[in-house]
């Protein structure tokens, strides 16, 4: 009788989360956070 | 199992103890590097400056020539040796091939070094010090910087910006 | 209907369309490991100034045309007959909508052709430009177009992926969750699309730019999203190259991972946090703040690091526990020296395990601290560092890797035992030699990507660019000895039919009980300990260095 598959090994083989949050989290941390801090450098003054 | 199949329910399957006694030592490795990082950001001697402006690459320049014409006292194969006080700020000028001018600091004395480019990326390399930041176009980064030692200092071009980049090689002298 | 046949080794089912776009994959890998290999030669041969090789105009045309070769062509190619292999054969599944595959491989072609053409054939200033292309460097715009159409196909093989492991699952040809290697080509694969999105983010505006359609790009922003594209593209290696390792364990010694929730977790770790790591290219720049630098460049807190430091354990691991389950039970190292040594699948994983780890990923680790990379940015340690793992580690395994594939997938007998045997050795020990060379001259203050270094003298600087140049004359010859020895299999070697067994062993039968493993947990302390001294001895280095802030 195969036994009930515990919920977070269902979220580890979820491909396709993995997928959306190896996209977002990196793009968040790294992409969209640089791209603020080369906004905000001020002209010299 | 690299090909064959994990089993049904991998997740139950019990954790070794040599396991997770290295994965809790390598926890602690992660937690102290880290913290030696952040620890030095604040009272480390030796950290990327966080000062650094846009400007024009032509205003840049102008500013560089103004700083030269007040503080200049010689000039070497044709690049002006300036000498300033640290109370003023100073400027460093790359590029395709030189850096401009060959500043004359003493030594414990801490500088505002103002350094840009007004081409290409360059690598601003003090030598043999060793000590290295980058030269952005259009990006104007305030080094706020103290020599611990004297002598003549070599400043080499280490980021590739053309094909006289090997012959890009500055002065720093610190009495 | 799909031509289908079962393989006699493994009884896995193999499709002919997963078959040919692996092997036209791999075919052009192998020519351009080839063409950069022999930049490589006349690289280092420049670079150890007592030979002083080629002119300056050549060193800088040749650093480009070995970069694009090795850095994008040879890994990804390779990758992309993975990604394949990952989710059709290895899951006993179909590759889907074959068509794309192959408008994939053209579109890689292309842009192959149309890179290596105006590099080679280019003026200086439109070829010349690097693997990094950093803006205001122009290049000519066929150079763009080139590396975004093969973006777009790899990017294509991607999507392919992740449609053949859904497929899969709806034709339920395998169950439960996807095997361990494949799981890791999926973290590759999602490294992949993130990295491919910021090729395309960086390279298309510059493409427009370079024909004067676009005025003006800011280099500041160049920089950070070409670097969201190039840093991700190595950690699409070192996730490839992982999952590589656990294969070879498996085929070599029946090796499995003690814990696959562990493995798997590390997989996950990677996909989160790896890619922040890019932040490294940028520490010393003007345009972005400290806390951002740091939160990055530490791969968030080291949860990456932490991720192969799990896999550090565990695939020795692995190793350990399949000797040890095939009778290697005694001692604490009898299982490594009694193993197959003389599989070059097996010593290839080993030494590019090894060499990745203490060369290759313990001078990652602290170049990347945010303050010590004062002392090394655009020196000779970068290449240093990225050929310990790149070429020791990543290309090596894969190599590993293809002493099963020619026989598996291309079904040809290799010709000659001797020179598998040897060939993993002479590139390994070659690339770990000139890695050495150039962590210690860089760490002197000797820059990268110069073509002449006699403004500055440093202690032992012609005894180091001598043995810079030595390393990598040997690991020429193991390189060009695997492309040979390849291509001359393939057009003469004894096809294989029916039931003849591989040359070098392959094991199909896992190991059955998860042993203790003694010996990797002293090799693994080993490491840590090594890693620790030279934390300690780059601060120790930085300290002495002019004061900054």
């Amino acid at each position: 009788m195969k036994e009930k598959v515990p919920l977070i090994q269902m979220l580890y083989d979820d491909i396709f989360l993995m997928f959306l949050l190896g996209i977002t989290v990196p793009a968040l941390t790294y992409t969209i956070w640089g791209l603020i801090e080369v906004a905000s450098k001020q002209i010299s003054p | 199992m690299a090909i064959a199949k994990p089993s049904e329910n991998y997740w139950e399957e019990k954790v070794e103890t040599s396991e997770k006694v290295w994965i809790s030592v390598s926890i602690l490795a992660c937690l102290f590097m880290f913290s030696v990082m952040v620890v030095w950001a604040i009272v480390g001697r030796q950290n990327p400056p966080q000062e650094a402006y846009r400007i024009k690459t032509s205003e840049f320049q102008k500013r560089v020539e103004a700083f030269i014409n007040k503080y200049k006292i010689g000039e070497e194969n044709g690049i002006p040796i300036v000498e300033a006080p640290s109370k003023v700020d100073l400027y460093m000028m790359g590029r395709m091939f030189q850096w401009t001018p060959i500043l004359v600091l003493k030594k414990g004395e801490t500088y505002r070094i103002r350094l840009s480019s007004i081409d290409v990326n360059h690598g601003f390399s003090i030598l043999p010090v060793n000590i290295n930041f980058q030269a952005v176009p259009q990006y104007e980064y305030v080094l706020t910087i103290k020599p611990t030692q004297s002598g003549e200092f070599l400043i080499v071009c280490n980021e590739f910006c053309g094909l006289g980049h090997h012959k890009m090689v500055g002065k720093i002298i610190v009495k | 209907m799909q031509e289908v046949r079962v393989c006699p080794v493994t009884g896995l089912k193999v499709q002919k369309h997963a078959e040919n776009l692996i092997k036209i994959n791999a075919i052009m890998a192998v020519i351009s490991l080839l063409i950069g290999g022999i930049g490589a030669l006349l690289l280092a041969l420049t670079r150890w100034e007592a030979i002083h090789l080629l002119p300056a105009d050549l060193y800088y045309r040749f650093l480009t045309i070995h970069g694009m070769n090795m850095l994008v062509f040879w890994m990804v190619f390779f990758e992309c007959a993975g990604l394949v292999f990952a989710s059709t054969i290895v899951l006993n599944a179909r590759q889907v909508a074959p068509q794309y595959g192959y408008l994939a491989f053209s579109l890689m072609l292309l842009g192959w052709l149309m890179v290596n053409y105006i590099v080679f054939t280019g003026n200086f200033s439109e070829s010349s430009v690097m693997f990094t292309a950093y803006v205001p460097l122009r290049a000519h715009p066929l150079f763009y177009l080139g590396y975004i159409l093969f973006a777009v196909g790899a990017l294509i093989f991607c999507i392919l992926f992740f449609l053949n492991v859904y497929n899969a699952r709806r034709e339920k040809t395998f169950d439960g969750p996807v095997p361990l290697f494949t799981y890791g080509i999926a973290a590759a694969a999602v490294i992949a699309v993130f990295t491919l999105i910021h090729g395309a983010l960086a390279f298309i505006p510059v493409f427009l730019w370079s024909l004067d359609i676009v005025k003006e790009i800011n280099p500041a922003v160049y920089r950070l999203i070409f670097w969201g594209f190039g840093h991700p593209a190595q950690q699409i290696n070192l996730a490839a190259m992982v999952s590589v390792w656990y294969l070879l364990s498996y085929f070599t010694v029946g090796g499995i991972t003690p814990s696959e929730k562990v493995s798997r977790t590390a997989f996950l770790l990677y996909v989160l946090f790896i890619n922040a790591g890019s932040a490294h290219h940028l520490l010393v720049d003007p345009a972005y703040g400290t806390s951002w630098k740091i939160f990055n460049t530490s791969y968030v807190i080291y949860l990456a690091v932490l991720a192969s430091l799990i896999h550090c354990f565990a695939i020795p691991a692995s190793i350990e526990i399949g000797q040890r389950n095939k009778g290697f039970n005694n001692g604490l190292f009898t299982w490594l020296i009694k193993a197959p040594w003389n599989n070059p699948a097996f010593a290839a994983l080993f030494i590019s395990l090894v060499i990745f780890g203490f060369i290759g990923g313990t001078s990652g680790v602290i170049m990347g601290i945010e303050q010590i990379n004062m002392k090394l940015h655009n020196t000779l340690a970068v290449p240093g560092h990225f050929h310990g793992t790149v070429a020791a580690g990543t290309s090596l395994a894969f190599m590993g890797l293809a002493y099963y594939v020619v026989p598996l997938i291309f079904r040809r007998e290799w010709l000659s035992r001797f020179f598998a045997i040897i060939q993993p050795y002479l590139f390994g020990i070659g690339i770990a030699i000139m890695a050495i060379s150039m962590n210690t001259l860089g760490r002197m203050g000797i820059p990268r990507r110069t073509w002449e270094t006699t403004f500055l003298n440093v202690p032992h600087k012609d005894l180091l660019e001598m043995f810079l140049g030595i390393g990598a004359i040997i690991a020429f010859t193991g390189l060009i000895i695997f492309v040979l020895h390849i291509v001359l299999t393939l057009l003469f070697g004894k096809k294989i039919n029916g039931d003849n067994k591989p040359e070098f062993p392959l094991i199909t039968e896992s190991a059955t009980s998860k042993t203790a493993t003694p010996g990797t947990i002293v090799l693994a302390f080993i490491f840590l300990l090594y890693l620790i001294v030279m934390f300690i001895f780059n601060w120790y280095l930085l300290s002495r260095a002019w004061e900054v802030r």
